[in-house]
Formats: structure tokens, sequence, C-alpha cells
């Protein structure tokens, strides 16, 4: 490996590159070997050939890795895309072409697996009626009501049950518990077994043309077992474990021709292909339904339901006050002490700082439960401070509190990033501003600013995004409340992504994917707007200083 | 020629650590494929619960010949349990609350338990009851739980016979200096309708009419009758403009300790409260919430713990040994039991333990009026409005308005 590279580390090299960059490329044309050219050879350090083997061997461990989870469920799509992306991946890396792809591909691959995807699942499940009761195909649904369906036949014995073969047959050897009857059930039925050995437990231990299965083997033919069933007059004879077996029958059964499910008791429910449920002619539906394409229904629900599009206007101005005063008062409280630790004339800046990060750097959920604690109406700091009052239980003062949470939680990062900027300026433009005399302000606001924005814009739109969408603090200190007292749907500091959260249901524990999917697009758009304009701006702002 | 050099090098690397990885990967990768029908049981379950049922279901391992996994899963098991039931990744067997079936049996995630005359004799009916859903029966219960009253004995020597005498009890106390707080109820800024149930029932209120089976019925929500309007009334009465004895500043976060620290001498809350209360240094004493002077009684919430069967589990017939014929057995119930002290849902079990921890026994005689906690998927629509309603009367808002409200939000969130 060493001898090949010879020459590796001089600038010239009588035969092409290793690694193969643009001028290798036209070697291959016809000149290869050409001494005068000069060309970069680059060197196959061991860092270089290790650290591309272990990328590669990861790559093909994820492979192998996902392999057989995939095959085993049958998702031929996700295999062939795991197969290409994997097949590019090693491609890739093992030729000496395409230099650019080499950068661009893993992010890519990122972007599309982290980003792309869950956008677009997004938006193909918002067209659904995807959630709890609607989770899967319509055949899972029929199979889950027959087999909910099924009942021990009255009167019917509760066998004791005993695996077995015959003729390399399974045989249910059943044990009825009152009379001590032994017979063998197979796919045909019931035949009595004479002279068979039975233990005190009701276990068969011997029977004349039958092999005992031993537990241990039965217990690995559990999908047989399960499959297993003796018909009977009254139903068929099922296993219930490996000890037990009952006499069951489904009470209800779907009907191919009707399209239907029926119960011989008399009932009768239809498959509403829009609904994705068997409703009855009351209108009563099978508890179990099926996933089915609902169009636009979940968009025209959000803006056309009163109880959830009447609220959607408040809640959007909350959310905007929220996320504009959020970023800037925490922009501004950074600013404030990044500017005065930036002052030459300020000691101990270190421990200052260190300090500053703090809140920062402890754990968020905690510290909002803790807030959450201090705004206690009886035993919180705040009300032993100011006095008692119902500090998150008031619209504004729990609008006013969240903000001053979001404030604690959020200055030090503005802080953070805002002394970087700081530093990037150079000292003689102020120097520069003062001896022109403007004051002190002015020269801030006309001179530092300025440039710290232009370097600060895309944080600040980001932190718009994230506190657009801030779920935690909402969810952790006030869960959207205080409610009106006729209103349980959307609280006084609600933002839309705490109020999606509680309309499609994951609150009470049954989820309605499809229109919580429905809602996020809508946010999605709403930030993606505000984030498209402001960055427009910043472009225009950065012609303009730059 | 040094292109394929480095070309070969690095596809013999990457064919050793790919045969590395195979390697390293060998079990979990060969499993998925022998579980297709094989002596593997997967059983999930929450942190607390893990370590004490791993020793049970190793030895129905040992006994049946087959591995036994028993998993734990941090937070919202129900959903993590459906979801991965849904996509074939979920286990065999599933260990939580009873008034998850509800939505479980709509998403076709568990099987009913085909349980036997005998074996379901031997379990308190309640239990039994709790785990019934639309006439099947879809898990083995093994604990049951229900908040009563705890009070500190130091200060209150006999248990009080009405809200009344609890309120005035508290009050006294108050006045004195001993407590800061008349009674110590979970309630919260968000409203907490599971603790406060058996004051809002012995009021005579009510969430659900029930059917003809005597299951709850979804299509009659009952929180805005007249009944359950006098008892939010009620409710009220005792709220931050009146007696000020359920307040929004105790919540489930502060609930428990502050009885610990004695600003109250009275607690509702169940089973999961004595690790504290125990280590408090004070006498104390579990009764039954008491009813209200002239009213019914106090009805708690009965929760249950159950063992599911996955309906998309692999190895069913296993998971169904293991939840029919084995954690049905005395003997199991008493073990875990002792590992995990919560009243048994087997009688015979629970007679057992009488002597041993009086506390359970006190537990199940609070229970005794309960009600299982409705397992209908429609019950998901309660909590919120309802938790709300709760919060405004007890804010002093009014209970009419409050309930119409509350009844208005439920019946459209049950239709929807």
């Amino acid at each position: 490996m060493t001898t090949e590279v010879t020459g590796a580390g001089s600038a010239r090299s009588p035969h092409p590159g290793p690694s193969g960059q643009a001028p290798d490329q036209r070697s291959r044309g016809g000149r290869r070997g050409g001494a005068e050219q000069v060309r970069r050879t680059r060197e196959l350090s061991t860092g270089f050939i290790v650290s591309r083997i272990a990328v590669l061997g990861i790559v093909a461990a994820l492979l192998i890795y996902a392999l057989p989870p995939l095959i085993q469920t049958e998702a031929w799509t996700a295999l062939g895309a795991v197969g290409v992306v994997t097949a590019l991946v090693a491609y890739l890396y093992l030729t000496p072409r395409h230099i650019p792809a080499k950068y661009l591909v893993p992010g890519t691959i990122f972007l599309i697996a982290f980003a792309i995807v869950p956008i677009v699942l997004t938006f193909v499940t918002a067209f659904t009626n995807f959630g709890d009761g609607h989770r899967g195909t319509k055949e899972e649904a029929i199979r889950a009501i027959e087999t909910s369906s099924v009942t021990q036949v009255p009167g019917s014995p509760e066998y004791y049950l005993t695996i077995a073969e015959r003729d390399g047959e399974m045989v249910f050897l059943l044990v009825d518990p009152a009379t001590k009857a032994v017979q063998a059930g197979t796919a045909e039925g019931l035949t009595p077994v004479d002279g068979a050995e039975v233990s005190l437990t009701g276990k068969v231990l011997t029977a004349a043309g039958y092999t005992i299965v031993p537990t241990a083997q039965a217990a690995e033919r559990d999908a047989e077992i399960a499959a297993f069933s003796v018909p009977t007059t009254g139903g068929a004879v099922k296993a219930t474990g490996l000890s037990r077996a009952f006499e069951g029958k489904a009470d209800k059964s779907y009907d191919a021709a009707c399209d239907c499910v029926t119960s011989p008791s008399g009932g009768r429910w239809v498959a509403d292909e829009v609904e994705g449920y068997f409703v009855n002619a009351e209108g009563q539906h099978l508890d179990q339904g099926w996933k089915v394409d609902v169009g636009f229904a979940n968009f025209t629900k959000a803006l056309t339901d009163p109880t959830i599009s009447g609220h959607f206007l408040n809640v959007l101005i909350w959310n905007f006050v929220f996320a504009l005063s959020a970023v800037a008062t925490t922009f501004a409280l950074g600013m404030i002490v990044a500017l005065a630790l930036h002052s030459p004339r300020v000691r101990g800046t270190k421990l200052y700082r260190i300090m500053l990060i703090l809140p920062y750097a402890m754990p968020g959920f905690a510290m909002l439960l803790i807030w959450r604690d201090m705004f206690n109406t009886d035993f919180g700091l705040i009300s032993k401070l100011f006095g008692v009052h119902d500090w998150l239980g008031t619209p504004t003062t729990a609008r006013l509190g969240l903000i001053v949470i979001n404030l604690w939680m959020g200055f030090p990062y503005m802080f953070l990033v805002i002394t970087g900027a700081l530093q990037a300026v150079p000292r003689e433009l102020t120097d520069a501003a003062r001896i022109d005399g403007a004051s002190a302000w002015a020269g801030f606001r006309r001179v530092t600013l300025p440039l710290v924005l232009v370097a600060l814009t895309p944080l600040l739109i980001s932190s718009f995004g994230f506190n657009f969408n801030n779920f935690n603090n909402i969810k952790l200190v006030t869960n959207g409340g205080p409610y009106a007292i006729d209103n349980s749907t959307v609280g006084a500091t609600d933002l839309l992504i705490s109020y999606t959260y509680r309309v499609a249901g994951f609150d009470s524990g049954v989820a309605d994917f499809g229109f919580a999917a429905a809602i996020s697009v809508f946010i999605f758009a709403i930030v993606a707007t505000v984030s498209t304009v402001a960055f427009w701006r910043s472009r225009a702002q950065e012609e303009v200083y730059s | 020629m040094r292109i394929r050099t480095a070309g070969v090098i690095a596809a013999a690397g990457l064919l050793m650590l790919g045969v590395a990885a195979c390697g390293g990967t060998n079990e979990p990768a060969a499993t998925p494929s022998k579980d297709k029908g094989n002596g593997k049981l997967v059983l999930w379950t929450d942190p607390t619960r893990a370590p004490v049922l791993k020793p049970f279901a190793e030895a129905f391992g040992k006994e049946n010949g087959v591995t036994v996994e028993v998993k734990e899963i941090s937070e919202n098991q129900q959903q993590t349990f459906i979801t991965a039931s849904q996509q074939g990744s979920g286990p065999d067997i599933m260990v939580g609350a009873h008034d998850w079936i509800g939505n479980m049996v709509q998403n076709g995630a568990i099987d009913p338990v085909q349980l036997t005359a005998e074996q379901k004799a031997a379990f308190h009916p309640n239990a039994i009851k709790a785990v019934t859903f639309n006439g099947q029966i879809y898990g083995a219960p093994y604990a049951m739980e229900n908040v009563a009253l705890i009070r500190n004995t130091d200060l209150v020597p006999t248990a009080p016979a009405t809200i009344e005498d609890l309120i005035k009890t508290g009050k006294d106390l108050k006045a004195a200096k001993k407590v800061q707080e008349i009674l110590c109820v979970p309630f919260g800024a968000a409203g907490d309708v599971y603790h406060t149930y058996p004051l809002f029932s012995a009021a005579g209120g009510s969430l659900f009419g029930t059917t003809a089976s005597g299951d709850p019925d979804p299509s009659k929500v009952t929180v805005n009758t007249p009944e359950s309007i006098a008892a939010l009334e009620k409710m009220k009465a005792l709220g931050e403009k009146g007696e000020g004895a359920i307040k929004t500043s105790i919540g489930n976060e502060n609930g428990i300790p502050s009885f610990v620290q004695k600003k109250c001498a009275f607690l509702i809350s169940g089973p999961w409260s004595m690790n504290d209360v125990k280590k408090a240094g004070f006498g104390y004493d579990i009764s039954a919430v008491p009813g209200f002077a002239a009213g019914g009684q106090a009805k708690p919430f009965l929760g249950v713990q159950a063992f599911y069967v996955a309906a998309k589990g692999k190895s069913k017939v296993l998971a169904q040994e293991f939840v029919a014929n084995y954690v049905t057995n005395k003997d199991v119930a008493m073990a875990l039991y002792n590992a995990d002290p919560r009243p048994a849902a087997l009688t015979a079990a629970a007679d057992a333990v009488k002597a041993l921890d009086p506390n359970a026994e006190k537990f199940v005689q609070a229970g005794a009026n309960g009600i299982p906690m409705p397992a209908i998927p429609a019950m998901g629509a309660i909590w919120g409005p309802m938790a709300n309603a709760e919060v405004a009367v007890v804010k002093g808002g009014d209970a009419k308005t409050a309930a119409e409200a509350a009844a208005k939000a439920i019946t459209a969130e049950i239709n929807k």
C-alpha cells in the first residue's frame, strides 16, 4: 500500500493520482502518464484509509442491521431505498470521481431522511383519518372484529389441552375436567380416545397411537397452535395457551357479498368507506375502524368547525405575540448583558459569563417545572415576594409569566451569540464614530447594532421559529390554561402547537394524527412564510451594509 | 492501478467490517426470523414493574422451555404499545391499566382472554368488571388501586364520618395553626377529575349513563344533569371562594409532600403515596373518603392493573398460557404482591396478605363502593372538559355554565 503511493506528497507525480481528481479524468482520455502535467496527488494516509473503511463499514453494518426486520415486515420499498442508498454511498466513496458529491451526499441523505421524508409523511397523513381506531387496514379491522367477538359456547366444557401428534399431523388431546374423558381434536373434528393416561392436572401423559409433544417443543410451534382449530357443531375448539382449550364461536363475521359484518344475534354493520367504520342502521359503529383517505376533510374541519376555527385567530395572535416578545426580550437582555461584559472596564468577565450561561446549561424541563411551582398561588416564591395572586390562573399574568420564564431560559443563548458577534465588530469603527462626535447610544444604534444584526438576523429568525412552536414552555408551565369557564378547547396561553396537541386528542390518549397533521401543515405554512419574508428582508439589509 | 488498489483495500475493509457487523448483530438479526413462531416471549411493562415481573417471566420461560424478555417502556406505554403493534414490532404481552382497554380494542391491539368460570370466580368481582369490555374479558387482572382518605392520626384520631365533619376538623386545626390547609386533594391549576371523583360522586355527580348491560354508555353524557350540576355546586362550596378545601394551588406535585410536611391533616391519595407517608414520622390511618351528610356514598375510581395478550404478537399461544393460566395462579399473585405491595386482584392472595399488610386491606375496603374507571374510548373525551369545569367552579364560577360547556365539549369530542 505504501509503495503504491510513492510520490505522494510531492506536487509532481509521473502517475495519475489514486484519488482521481479532475485531471485524472482527462488522463483517462488518452493522455495517461503525461509527465509534464502538473497534478496534485492525494496522499493516501493511514488515517484516510481507516476513516474511509470505517465510514463504509458503518454504512454496510447499518444495511445488514436493517435487512432482517425489513424483510420480515415485507417492507420492500424501504428495503429498496436502503439498498439503493447503501450502494450509492459505497460507489461514491470507492470511486475516485464525483468529488463534490462526496461532500454533498451525506448532508443530502440526512436532509431527505430527517427533514423531507417527515414533511412529506405529515402532508400525506393530513389527507387521511389516521388515528386511534383508524390505524390499520380494513382486513386488520375485520380480523380484530371477528377475533374479539369469539365467546365460549354456553355449557361447553373448559378442556385441559395436551398437544400431540399422529402421523406427523398436529392433534389436540382434550380432557373434559368434569368427566376426565379424553378426545382427540383434528382439523376434521373430535374423536374419543380410549385408554389414555391422564395426570392430576389434566395433562395427557400417554395415549395409544399419539405422540405427546413436550411443552418446550410445543412452545416452538406457537403459530401452528394458534392457527389450529377443531370444528365442532357449536363452533370450534381453540387453544387458550398451551394447557387449556375452549369451544368458542365468533359472534360477528364479515360477509364480502354485502361488504358488511353480521351477527347471528341480529346485527348488521355495513362498511362505510368514507368514515372507515362498520356502521349499523342506527348510525352506531363498531369500535374497530380502518384508515381511509378523507381528502381535504381535515383541512376544512380546521377552518370551518366553530369549536376549532372560532379560536384559531386568537391563538394565532397570542402565538405571534409570544414568539415576537420571546425573541425581542431575550435579544434585548442578551444584548445589554453582552455589551456590559464587552466593555474593557469590566473585571471578572469569565466568572460573569459562566454564571450567565447557567440557566442555559440546566435541564429545561426541570427548570420549567420549578418555575411553575414558583408561580404557585399559595406556596410559590412569586406569591411570597409580590403578594398572593393566582398568577398562572389569570390570563394576563399567565402570559406575562410565560414571557418572563422564557426570557430567563432564552437570554443566555442570545448573550452567547451576541458576545461572539460583538467581538467581530472592529473597535476602530466605534472609536471612529466617537471621534466624529457620536454619543455612545448613537454609536451603538448606527454602528454596532447594524453590524451585529447582519450576523444575527438568521439566528433571530430561527429563534422566532423555535418560540413559535415552543411547546415545552406552554405544556409544562400552564398547559395552555387558564381556560374560560365555557371553553375547554383552548386556553389563554395556548400556542398553535399546544392547541393542536389538545384538539388532536393526544392529551386524552385518543389520538387523531390526520387532523394533527393538517394543523401542522398550517403551522408549517405560517412559519415558512414568516421565515421567507424575514430572510428576504435580511438579504436586503446585508446589501445595504456590506 | 493505484485506484484499483485503494478500491480493493476499501472493499476488503468494508467486507471485513461487514462481516464483523454481521457477527456482532448475528443474534438480534437471527431472532426475528426465528420469532416467526417460536420459543420466545416478549413482555412490555413500565420501569417500576419490570424488575418485579422479571423473575416470574423467567420462571415461566424455564417451565415451558422458552426465552422470555421483559422490556421496560419508560413512558407513554399505551401509545408506544399500539404504535409498535401496528408496525409488527410490539410485544406478546402488555402490562397496564384497565382503562386502556377501550382504545387498545378499537385499534385491534389486544385479544380477549378466555378465563374459565373457576378462574373468574377467584378474582375480586370489581377486578373482573374492570377488565370486561363489550362483554369480553380482555386481560388478567393482578392488582387493584383506588384513592382513599389518609389522615394524620396525631392530629385527627378518628376518621370523619362525613365531608362536613372533615371540613370542620380541618378548619379547627387551621384556626389552631396546626395546619395550613383543610384538605390536600391533588387538583392543581389544570384540575384533577380522578382525585376529586369521590367528592363529585358523593355529591351525586356522574359522567356517563349506563347501557342495558351495565357498561358506561358514551351516548349518554351525564355531566350536565341536574344531579351533576348540584354536585359541581357542592364542589364550588368546597372551593377557593367557599371553604377552601379544594385548591388549584395543591396539585400532584405538592399534594403528598404537603401532607407529609404536616401542612394538612387529610390527604386523598392512593397506595402509591404510602412510601412517602410511612416515612413522615407521624401516625396515619386509611379510611374511605366519606360522603356528604345529606347524600350518597363517595365512589372512588377503581384502577386495575392487568396483563394483556397482544393481538399482533408473534407467540400468541405462549402469551395466552402466561396470561390465562400462569399469572392467575395464587402463588404467582402472592409473589407479585410481595414484590410490589398493591392490593391483589386475586381474592385468595388478597386474603393471605391481609394479616401482613393492613394498609393494602384498608385501601381495598375504601374502594368497596368504587366504580371501575370507564374503559370506553369516550372516557378520553371526559378528562379535559370535566377538569376545566371543576377548575371553573372551584374558582367560584357558575356550576351550570361550567357543566353545560363541559357536556357540549365532551359530546362534540365523542361524535367527532
